[in-house]
């Protein structure tokens, strides 16, 4: 390749390089996607704010959200991944259900210890995954059909292993993990220190990190947003991450709940964008045929995407069982609409290939406050139905429009 | 002179980059059947799409006359009416309707809006007994082999009326029994009057039916030629449809030439779907370090069906055969076995089955490789980007970014993209599945460059192609296909375009 090397150094620079204003335009237009969905969900925060005069941001209320939502927030994690393949899940409702009557007659019924329970309802979940990925990447049922017998089969299961009736009450330990806070060093001064040294410790890693990034960059003269811009994003980032924690310290601290769903968020964050697997899972959704030419095993991965929608139907299904301290035959019903719908509002393509998990998030957050704020205003659950469709729809279009003016 | 059914005069049709047609003349008379020939690429579809409305006026340049009155078709319908009928090389059945829900699809027999299916039945009767199909018209065309459902397309040709029936490449997926019913049926439309232009690569075909030919060479008008005056050959044939200056130029080749990396033995390969015909029959070639060898073979001869078989078994079924690389037997059985026995494949279609288009250009190209990029499966994102960006440079892809879509680039930029991921995967022997196609004609030979230089750092190429040019600037040694055998092996200084074509259309002897 010599030559060819030799011939391009001349070029190399000009090619590489670009002015600042063109690329702030450019981040711009590229995150136009990501940026609208975080003004959205500002938007509506703030027109909820107005109209509850006040009521949504009080740290009670912002505990309520998320403790309300956690589990259908676990759900789309899941569920991005399994839409990035080019799928769809109907079914995590009823699973969640099912696995959620599993933990109940396992604790209640048999006083099997708490952990072990979780640890055997996990399994349960990923049992039920690896049943219908097998279906779906290696006999290629379409996912729609595989799941909508799903969703029939686990609601059924549901049915038949609780009676018909609801199990409770859960042991102490396990209502914890959706009902309970984390610790407080500060003693009764009526503010949660323990959650205002997390936000602040959460801020230095955030900041150390970033600078450590973007020093990164610059050494290898990668592409990168200008001084300002990656300054104020900072503050941003850590003003509102500060206010949140303040929020929280205000009422009970952090719950236990948010602790799991960060972590959650982390992990899968970082399994999409930096491991070989999720690339897969992006290059599977995007052209699966060039995937597999390219050395992807496209029905393992597959496989495992479902295996792993599975295990995160059961934590939404012990979560929603904690919360509640019960088990009942209806636990989780719609949660799946729920959980597709903050995808597809996260920018998430019906198409595949295209969806990010802090977007999905995002998406989950919308309806979630939403459906909070509407509640506070005593709309009547058939209003709440009919607005979030068509936000759902208004997203979608949205994202559809901005795709064809791209075009 | 008898009286012209259809007069094309001056067309002229281009595509962005392109000149598909270049001021193109067309004269069919009445009543004969008129064959159309070139090679992959000369514009015989683009012209039949020309006249048959698929391109509406407007968006070429010309005039067309059909039966003595000059015709503007928007659309197809339009055409249609006329009488001007064209059936498509791939079949445009739907093969869970029935064959006379088929035939009068977008036609259909209605008395007072509703479908009178006695009437439908009964025309269909007829239509197949034209045609010499005896199936019952309530047969799903699933059901049916391709032979008879090109008899399908062509009752649903006569349904309509037709006074000039088009046919590209109708034969190309039929048997030889098959094909030669349809030839006979052909002759026998035309003694009932019929005209007809076929499209075909066979050259024996076409000498058994056709009237007059008209031949056509990178976009041009070469000659009509009328077979019964003239006395022509298929060595005559050819001679039109190759003889050409080299357009382009090639690199200079000083090949050096080493042992044996690749080799195939006795490779067969049968259809996924129908799992009774055989692809790929008996194949053996090799390649050595350093060497480009091409295979060359009209479209249908089972070139990318071998390559892609050999490459992971990632075509067809009932796969046979022994792959050696470096003169030890290995096992290929899915494509991360192939990349890590160091086997690479450019597909024929970039876009298909090459490129991730909503992913952008770093992503493309490290796909095959992220192996070497990850520690414990994590990938490191910055080797990735300079990784990326290195092949960026190298390859001369021209983009502002690596973080570009990959959808945004142009063809040649495209294929770089490609090239590039398999370069990265550090393979022993790339296959290279028509590398310039669609290309234009500057980026053609920044790609046979790169080839040559992939060449010379001892790595095999095996280059499959339709352009003969190419294969002949290009290639060490030539292995020619023809309904999925080699049919002939021919060193670089053996190689002429006609020797090619003789083993390119070297069908199985018949009968």
């Amino acid at each position: 390749m010599q030559s060819i090397v030799q011939k391009t150094n001349k070029k190399g620079p000009a090619a590489g390089g670009g002015s600042n204003g063109n690329m702030l335009a450019n981040l711009v237009k590229n995150n136009v996607r990501q940026y609208s969905m975080i003004i959205s969900l500002i938007f509506i925060m703030l027109l909820f704010q107005i109209l509850t005069d006040g009521l949504l941001l009080k740290p009670l209320n912002i505990t309520n959200l998320i403790l309300q939502n956690s589990y259908i927030l676990v759900l789309a994690i899941g569920m991005v991944l399994v839409i990035i393949t080019g799928h769809i899940d109907l079914s995590v409702g009823s699973i969640a259900a099912f696995v959620g009557a599993i933990s109940a007659i396992l604790m209640v019924n048999y006083e099997v210890p708490t952990f072990v329970a979780i640890v055997l309802s996990l399994a349960a979940g990923a049992l039920i995954g690896a049943w219908q990925g097998f279906w779906i990447a290696y006999v290629k049922i379409p996912a729609f059909i595989v799941t909508l017998a799903g969703m029939l089969i686990f609601r059924g299961l549901t049915m038949i292993v609780l009676e018909g009736k609801s199990i409770a009450p859960f042991p102490d330990s396990f209502q914890k993990m959706s009902t309970g806070f984390i610790p407080d060093f500060g003693g009764a001064s009526g503010i949660h220190i323990t959650t205002l040294l997390v936000g602040i410790l959460l801020s230095i890693l955030i900041v150390a990190g970033d600078i450590k990034n973007r020093q990164n960059q610059l050494k290898h003269n990668l592409e990168t947003s200008s001084q300002g811009v990656f300054l104020a994003k900072l503050a941003a980032i850590v003003i509102v991450l500060n206010l949140f924690t303040y929020a929280l310290a205000m009422y009970e601290g952090i719950p236990n709940i948010l602790v799991i769903l960060a972590v959650l968020i982390v992990v899968y964050r970082f399994f999409t964008n930096r491991m070989k697997t999720g690339r897969h899972v992006y290059a599977i959704g995007g052209n699966e045929k060039a995937a597999l030419l390219s050395g992807v095993k496209t029905k393992w991965v597959t496989f495992w995407v479902f295996v792993n929608m599975g295990v995160l139907s059961a934590l939404s299904g012990l979560l929603f069982a904690a919360r509640l301290n019960a088990a009942t035959p209806k636990a989780g019903n719609l949660f799946e609409l729920d959980a597709i719908a903050a995808c597809f509002i996260g920018g998430a393509s019906a198409y595949g290939g295209i969806g990010t998990v802090p977007g999905a998030i995002i998406g989950g957050l919308v309806m979630g406050i939403m459906n909070n704020g509407m509640s506070l205003l005593g709309l009547g659950i058939d209003w709440q139905q009919g607005i979030k469709g068509l936000v759902l729809l208004a997203a979608v279009a949205f994202d559809i429009y901005n795709k064809n003016k791209a075009a | 002179m008898s009286e012209m059914i259809l007069e094309m005069r001056n067309i002229t049709k281009e595509f962005p980059g392109v000149k598909a047609l270049d001021d193109v003349n067309l004269k069919i008379k009445k009543g004969e059947i008129h064959a159309l020939c070139g090679e992959n690429g000369a514009g015989k579809s683009t012209l039949m799409k020309v006249l048959s409305g698929v391109y509406p006026y407007g968006s070429y340049s010309g005039d067309i006359y059909f039966k003595g009155e000059e015709c503007q078709f928007k659309d197809i319908k339009q055409s249609e009416e006329l009488g001007i009928v064209i059936i498509h090389q791939e079949l445009a059945l739907i093969p869970y309707l029935s064959i006379a829900e088929n035939i009068f699809l977008g036609n259909e027999q209605e008395r007072n809006g509703v479908i009178d299916w006695n009437s439908t039945i009964i025309k269909t009767r007829e239509l197949l007994d034209k045609v010499g199909l005896h199936e019952s018209p309530n047969t799903l065309v699933t059901n049916i082999g391709v032979g008879k459902q090109q008899l399908v397309e062509i009752a649903k040709a006569l349904s309509k009326e037709v006074s000039l029936l088009i046919l590209d490449e109708p034969t190309a997926s039929l048997n030889e029994d098959d094909s030669e019913n349809l030839l006979n049926l052909l002759l026998e439309f035309k003694k009932q009057g019929m005209t007809a232009i076929i499209i075909s690569h066979k050259l024996n075909e076409i000498s058994k039916v056709a009237d007059s030919i008209t031949i056509l060479r990178d976009g041009k008008t070469i000659e009509t030629l009328d077979m019964k005056k003239d006395q022509i050959t298929e060595d005559r044939i050819i001679k039109g449809m190759v003889g050409r200056d080299l357009t382009h130029r090639y690199p200079e080749r000083k090949p050096k030439i080493g042992d044996k990396i690749l080799e195939i033995k006795n490779w067969n390969v049968y259809h996924p779907l129908h799992q009774d015909r055989k692809v790929i029959d008996d194949v053996n070639l090799h390649i050595r370090k350093g060497e480009i060898v091409g295979i060359a073979g009209l479209m249908g001869a089972g070139r990318t069906e071998l390559a892609m078989s050999v490459f992971g078994k990632s075509y067809g079924k009932k796969i046979t055969g022994q792959i050696f690389m470096k003169n030890r037997e290995v096992k290929m059985d899915d494509v991360s076995q192939a990349i890590d026995q160091g086997l690479a494949y450019v597909s024929e279609d970039r876009k298909g089955n090459g490129l991730i288009l909503m992913e952008d250009i770093k992503k493309n190209i490290t796909l095959a490789s992220l192996n070497k990029l990850s520690n414990k499966s994590v990938i490191n994102e910055s080797k990735e980007i300079l990784a990326a960006e290195s092949y960026r440079k190298k390859l001369r892809i021209k983009t502002p970014s690596i973080f570009q879509k990959a959808g945004n680039l142009s063809g040649g930029n495209q294929q770089k993209i490609v090239l590039s991921k398999w370069i990265m995967s550090e393979p022993d022997v790339l296959i290279l599945d028509e590398p310039t196609r669609g290309i234009d004609v500057g980026a053609k030979y920044e790609i046979y460059t790169i080839i040559d230089e992939l060449a010379k750092e001892g790595k095999g190429i095996l280059m499959i192609s339709s352009e003969l040019p190419e294969i002949l600037g290009m290639c060490d040694r030539v292995y020619v296909m023809c309904e999925g055998r080699i049919t002939g092996e021919v060193s670089r200084k053996e190689a002429t375009q006609e020797n090619l074509m003789k083993y390119m259309t070297q069908s199985k002897v018949r009968g």
